[in-house]
């Protein structure tokens, strides 16, 4: 998109919020203003909410909005993954009935995928929806939902057909999490935060209007949400603080929904493995004439600062319009690498305080959380082991493993015992 | 910084890897190890003249291309890759780098023209037996003979290419001084009188080594007496920059070497790219080399751009280049199983290569110290 076309929007948007940004209106109130005007999702068809641009004018958007301090729409949690996989996959009733309520905020969505019996292997999914009577009724388990206590709907992957080989009986529906048959259950997790649920289904029932692309086809629309989610995720801990400093009620409505929306990441900074904090605290311990420790500081500031490069590199490329070349592929992991071997450090510096915990420990606990948050990082969102068929996979272009779960009805491979 | 390569810096090394691949194949890497200058002359005349590559970062104005950091990163990628057999390290990154830091005006334009036409072969030598990277370790004294003459007594040792250069810069101090006091730089002629060379046997043939005995040579200076602490700091920064580019191809080509490999051995039925054992070991070693190439474009664009963390880049950027290398080269060679440990097959070349270079201006440990002490840390 041209700079003339850039500017050009600019000044569009700039003016129409300036003729309608109005913070005596109620959250609601005004999100719908901005979702009649097309402005809050410029990127999405005109039929639905938006303005058929480019998806580049949207930093455009953000910034007139900040500029002159307007509220956007709701954005945090899975919404985003919802309304990116209906506007792909969805009926028009789904998008007339979900999408909007969506941007404004009113529904808040869960992703209900992952289960005991699945993690990596999420096609591999055992709850089930059979149709009785015209309805869908879902029996079964899902895991590791974040915010399920707070949805309204969940994106529901399950499984219509255990005859169909693997990847060819699975479903995609839009589940109401208001009813009987569905019960959630917070996951407390080994740091003591509990951010995630267990969801149980005990014949939930599911409208035959709330399926989601075909009947059987629901691996292809669970994709779609997934690409969101892997390329969303650096966005994640974005979405709260923006409105921190603005005064008045429609600021407050949004700091409280931003609090609800983020409260489950409030340890994700030390699961990454705070290298921000190493020199402060080497110093602070003394470690720091410590030749050992130097040596090991020293490592980590190498990983961490070529891993922040190697980022770099990827994001010049694509600036430069080239298909992304393996440094793309390679943050994650990298990351994982980064998170432990800061663990690692941060344990050196700390030295016996490190067996301490709560108040009694240094900075009141965060290197504790520090030292049990950093192996959720190279599990959550795809494995390191994952991560490396991926990429010999799919950069390195290595043959994949002969398997043995998909050339044959699914109820005929092997699971788990459980 | 500069992280993304212009496409006139892509052609540029596209050029270069053409032009290796023909002039440096693996048999002509064999063949020039086993003499024992290491190089020969019509090569590297080769080089010069279609190229013009001796002269690739010496400014203009002393007949070289005048060209970046960033580029002569390149042209070491890419010889580093190709093992190319020639005194470029010695010649364009230390000597002329380190006449370009410390020399007079005047004797910049005396010294540089030749380096940078390919007619003289130059080195720097700096170490000496005690295998010290740190200035403190220079032990050659250089005595004041009277009307700006001086003479060179010591012995220096690990001097790349020492027995064939030319023109040497040597690192030598004041008698009496100590520490990074009382340095200064000095040229000697290849052939001068009092001076005595051997080349010395080393673990990697393609890059060869001297030990260089000075009993009373008489030496011309460069630059200002005693004030050669500081251009000889900034060269060996910018030298390590320029060999972790260099490292980082000879790396990824290695990658590349197991990676072929391992698609083409077949075992129990089957490629053995196809066993997960085998692609996460790739997945790692790419993560690795992609890690140090970083790290070694970071250095050469903050050695371009005089970025005041320069000191501390340059030296993160040869410890983890020192490290993938190492690594990549045992991988490759398990990789290749039995084959992989024989004299025939290449992958012996590269490993000697990185062996040499994870020492070569200081091991990783001494890099990590130097980046710690750079961040003011």
């Amino acid at each position: 998109m041209s700079e003339i076309d850039r500017e050009s929007v600019r000044a569009e948007v700039r003016a129409w919020l300036e003729a309608n940004w109005d913070p005596t209106l109620s959250l609601i109130a005004w999100r719908n203003r901005l979702i009649d005007s097309g402005w809050g999702a410029p990127s999405w068809p005109k039929a639905w909410h938006g303005r058929d641009l480019p998806a580049a004018v949207e930093s455009v958007v953000a910034e007139e909005m900040r500029r002159i301090g307007a509220v956007s729409v709701a954005r945090s949690g899975v919404r985003g993954l919802a309304t990116a996989t209906l506007l792909a996959h969805g009926s028009d009733l789904q998008k007339a009935k979900f999408l909007r309520r969506a941007l404004s905020g009113e529904d808040n969505w869960c992703q209900l995928f992952s289960e005991p019996g699945s993690g990596s292997d999420l096609a591999g999914a055992l709850s089930r929806a059979d149709l009785k009577d015209d309805r869908w009724i879902v029996n079964g388990q899902k895991v590791w939902t974040t915010s399920a206590h707070h949805a309204d709907w969940g994106l529901l992957l399950a499984r219509t057909d255990f005859d169909a080989p693997k990847h060819e009986g699975l479903s995609y529906f839009i589940l109401d999490m208001h009813q009987a048959g569905v019960e959630v259950r917070p996951l407390k997790q080994m740091n003591g935060h509990a951010s995630f649920n267990q969801v149980f289904f005990t014949d939930a029932v599911v409208p035959p209007e709330h399926l989601v692309g075909r009947l059987g086809e629901g691996w292809a629309v669970a994709t779609t949400t997934l690409m969101h989610e892997r390329r969303g995720a650096d966005g994640l801990a974005a979405a709260g603080g923006k409105a921190a400093e603005r005064q008045g009620p429609i600021h407050d409505e949004e700091r409280a929904e931003n609090a609800i929306a983020m409260e489950p990441y409030r340890w994700y900074p030390q699961r990454a493995g705070r290298v921000d904090l190493i020199l402060e605290r080497a110093k602070a311990t003394g470690k720091i004439a410590d030749p050992v420790v130097r040596q090991e500081i020293a490592k980590l500031l190498t990983l961490a600062k070529s891993a922040e490069w190697t980022a770099r590199r990827a994001r010049a490329a694509q600036a430069q319009g080239r298909a992304p070349g393996p440094e793309g592929s390679l943050g994650k992991l990298a990351a994982s690498h980064v998170a432990r071997s800061a663990a690692h450090v941060h344990t050196l510096i700390t030295g016996a305080d490190a067996m301490l915990a709560g108040e009694d420990a240094p900075m009141d606990g965060l290197i504790t959380e520090i030292l049990l948050s950093v192996p959720a990082g190279s599990i959550a969102g795809g494995t390191d082991e994952i991560q490396r068929n991926i990429i010999a996979e799919r950069v390195l272009r290595m043959p994949k493993e002969p398997r043995s779960d998909n050339d044959r009805p699914f109820r005929d491979v092997p699971r788990n015992q459980v | 910084m500069q992280f993304a390569f212009t496409p006139e810096q892509s052609e540029f090394r596209a050029v270069l890897r053409r032009f290796l691949a023909e002039h440096s194949p693996t048999s002509a890497v064999r063949k020039l190890m086993e003499t024992e200058a290491g190089w020969d002359r019509e090569g590297w005349r080769a080089l010069n003249a279609q190229l013009g590559l001796t002269g690739v970062h010496i400014p203009e104005e002393y007949g070289g291309q005048g060209f970046s950091f960033v580029e002569l990163g390149i042209v070491l990628e890419e010889m580093g890759r190709a093992l190319l057999c020639a005194p470029y390290f010695a010649t364009t990154v230390l000597a002329a780098t380190a006449i370009l830091n410390a020399a007079t005006e005047a004797e910049k334009g005396e010294l540089l023209p030749p380096i940078a036409l390919g007619d003289t072969i130059a080195t720097l030598a700096f170490t000496e037996p005690n295998g010290r990277w740190d200035l403190g370790g220079i032990g050659m004294t250089a005595t004041p003979l009277g009307s700006g003459r001086f003479q060179l007594d010591g012995e220096k040792s690990f001097v790349l290419d020492g027995h064939t250069a030319d023109l040497i810069v040597v690192a030598a101090r004041r008698p009496g001084s100590e520490g990074e006091e009382g340095l200064s730089l000095f040229s000697v002629a290849g052939n001068a009188p009092g001076l005595t060379r051997r080349a010395l046997k080393v673990i990697d043939p393609t890059r060869k080594q001297a030990r260089l005995t000075f009993d009373g040579v008489e030496a011309r200076m460069l630059g200002e007496e005693g004030a050669a602490a500081g251009p000889l700091t900034l060269t060996l920064t910018q030298a390590a920059a320029c060999l972790a580019n260099e490292m980082v191809g000879g790396a990824e080509r290695l990658r590349e070497s197991a990676l072929d490999y391992a698609n083409l051995r077949v075992q129990f039925g089957r490629p053995i790219a196809s066993f997960q054992a085998m692609k996460h070991k790739q997945a790692d070693m790419l993560l690795e080399v992609q890690l140090a190439m970083s790290a070694a474009y970071a250095a050469a664009s903050a050695a371009t751009e005089d970025d005041p963390e320069l000191t501390a880049i340059a030296s993160l950027a040869k410890a983890g280049a020192s490290e993938a290398y190492v690594s990549t080269a045992k991988h490759t060679i398990q990789i290749h199983g039995g084959i992989g440990f024989t004299w025939d097959n290449d992958t012996q070349l590269w490993f000697r290569r990185a062996v040499s270079s994870g020492l070569f201006l200081g091991d990783p440990a001494w890099h990590r110290e130097l980046m710690l002490r750079g961040w003011g840390v």
